[in-house]
């Protein structure tokens, strides 16, 4: 992972402001090759620009809204907005910073908690006067035990220093697919179980012990970070207008050096699996988004713009900065049944639609991909996929639908190859997504 | 011409257990999936609609079903 820099943005001039110029959030692994310690995070910072007394950084806030942030948990949702609507609200707030990265393609919070853990600690301290919190807690996947441990001593080590206003709860939650969802997080913190919850409130409205709470993820506070220090015109030198910035993306598939990498918003999609070395072989398609993505086929879709304009106009989202590049000899529909197979399994089970639809769906990509498909299959499953979309409390079956809708249409030849003569050759081969246990949570393992 | 209000149809997908009520009192916006939980075929509810949807809110034996007043259609 991270063998090399990233192509793309070593590119780039430096124009003699201050600030990073190409990458940004991974400019002190790109120099020094190590993860940032907090010695090497202030040297290269200095302690976060917390603003006079205890007064909400309101000018913090007008900045990100300026710099054109968005969230880099899924939504890409202005993070500007969100602050305000936190800092109005009438008591104290809450911040909730998300590091859970359920996302099993996706390696990017991960590795900035490894390589940069300060920015991202920076980046919630700052949030926390921004919107005048009185609490931050910092959720970790329970899985991954030695991240905990190294943010807990991170934190220790802030809180030696002086750095942080409001010192920063390390949890460790159940790492289920929806247990990163905001409401779970919320639902846990407030002590019960890591499953969404019903909305009308949101947590910025009422979240957790019933105040507002910003969630926000780990890269995008890591951004917010580096706003504080060198404002919204820094921010938006590289990137696109519309989309400014940088942001990470986890490469995988069929590209030579898969890992991590930071790109310019606005990056078409061909150049940024370039990044990784260009595909390794020739690629039929590209999951872009991750498991809740889309599936686009390979030629169009590397000249699409990395933004969520660009990429809605071709059917996909920016997701979690996932783009798997699907090899010419594997199976999309044997890779697509079995990530909603995964998905079925790790739904919390709350909603009907959700509960039996999820796993109805996968049942019939199942039979599509490696069984005797009957005559009725394939209308059954645009019905049934097509019900799906906002009929859960959260967006969990949304995902999973966009995913089999945009395999049935990008693998159309397979679909009626698999229909006419059966499964094909490749449908046998090694799965190309990665998968983690895709046992269904137990009851208990929710908490 | 006056102002028109409307309502619109929410449910709390945690707390549905698709018994159905809803669509036997609401068939004009409510049907069914094959498992028995409601699909919502249009969230707004027009005046003409609104006495069968009040009936079927409250006939909902675990509260899911709720009407909101929405003051735009959107
Ligand atoms: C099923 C599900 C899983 C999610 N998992 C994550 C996750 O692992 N990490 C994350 O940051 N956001 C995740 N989200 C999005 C969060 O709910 C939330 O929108 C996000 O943390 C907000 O941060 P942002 O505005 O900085 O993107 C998930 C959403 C859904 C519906
Ligand atoms: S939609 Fe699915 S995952 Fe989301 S809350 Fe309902 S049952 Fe749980």
């Amino acid at each position: 992972m991270n063998e090399r820099p990233d192509a793309v943005l070593t590119g780039q001039a430096q124009d003699g402001r201050s600030g990073p110029h190409g990458a940004r959030l991974l400019h002190g692994w790109y120099s020094t090759g190590g993860r940032a310690d907090l010695a090497e995070h202030l040297h290269r910072y200095g302690p976060p620009p917390l603003p006079p007394g205890h007064h909400p950084a309101t000018l913090l806030i007008k900045a990100v809204e300026e710099a054109g942030l968005t969230g880099r948990g899924g939504a890409a949702f202005p993070t500007g907005r969100k602050l305000r609507s936190v800092s109005e609200g009438r008591r104290p707030a809450v911040v909730v910073v998300n590091g859970m990265e359920s996302e099993p393609a996706s390696r990017k919070d991960e590795v900035l908690l490894d390589l940069a853990p300060h920015l991202v600690l920076d980046g919630a301290t700052l949030a926390a006067a921004a919107v005048g919190a009185e609490a931050v807690h910092l959720c970790l996947p329970r899985t991954r035990a030695d991240q905990v441990r190294r943010l807990t001593a991170a934190i220790e080590e802030r809180g030696r220093a002086g750095l942080d206003r409001i010192p920063v709860q390390v949890h460790a939650l159940p790492h289920h697919y929806v247990s990163s969802e905001e409401t779970s997080l919320v639902r846990w913190l407030n002590g019960g179980e890591a499953r969404p919850m019903a909305t009308p409130p949101r947590p910025f409205e009422k979240g957790v012990d019933g105040r507002p709470t910003l969630v926000d993820n780990v890269e995008t506070l890591a951004h917010l970070a580096l706003i504080a220090r060198y404002g919204a015109e820094w921010f938006r030198s590289t990137g696109r207008p519309d989309a400014p910035g940088t942001t990470l993306v986890t490469l995988s598939g069929a590209v030579r050096v898969p890992g991590v990498y930071e790109i310019p918003l606005g990056t078409p999609l061909g150049s940024i699996l370039g990044t990784a070395g260009g595909a390794a072989e020739p690629v039929q398609a590209i999951l872009v988004g991750g498991f809740f993505g889309s599936w686009l086929p390979a030629a169009p879709a590397a000249a699409v713009p990395f933004t969520k304009t660009d990429l809605a106009a071709a059917g996909a989202g920016p997701g979690a900065g996932v783009l798997v590049a699907l090899p010419q000899d594997a199976c999309g529909l044997a890779e697509t049944a079995r990530v909603l197979d995964y998905l079925a399994a790790q739904s919390a089970r709350q909603c009907g639609p959700c509960r039996f639809g999820l796993p109805a769906v996968a049942d019939d990509l199942i039979q599509l991909a490696w069984g005797r498909p009957d005559s009725a299959l394939i209308e059954r499953l645009h019905r049934r996929t097509g019900q799906l979309p906002g009929r859960g409390a959260c967006r969990h079956p949304d995902g999973a639908a966009r995913l089999a809708t945009t395999a049935l249409h990008t693998f159309a030849d397979d679909v009626h190859h698999h229909l006419n003569g059966g499964p094909c050759a490749a449908a046998g081969r090694q799965p190309v997504l990665p998968f983690p246990d895709a046992q269904a949570p137990q009851d208990e393992g929710w908490r | 011409m006056a102002m028109t209000r409307t309502h619109r149809l929410g449910i709390d997908r945690i707390a549905c257990d698709g018994r159905g009520l809803c669509a036997e009192l609401l068939p004009e916006l409510i049907d069914l999936d094959e498992w028995g939980y409601p699909i919502i075929r249009d969230t707004i509810v027009g005046d003409d609609l609104l006495t069968h949807a009040r009936r079927a809110v409250a006939a909902c034996p675990v509260l899911a079903l709720r009407l909101d007043r929405a003051t735009d259609r959107q």
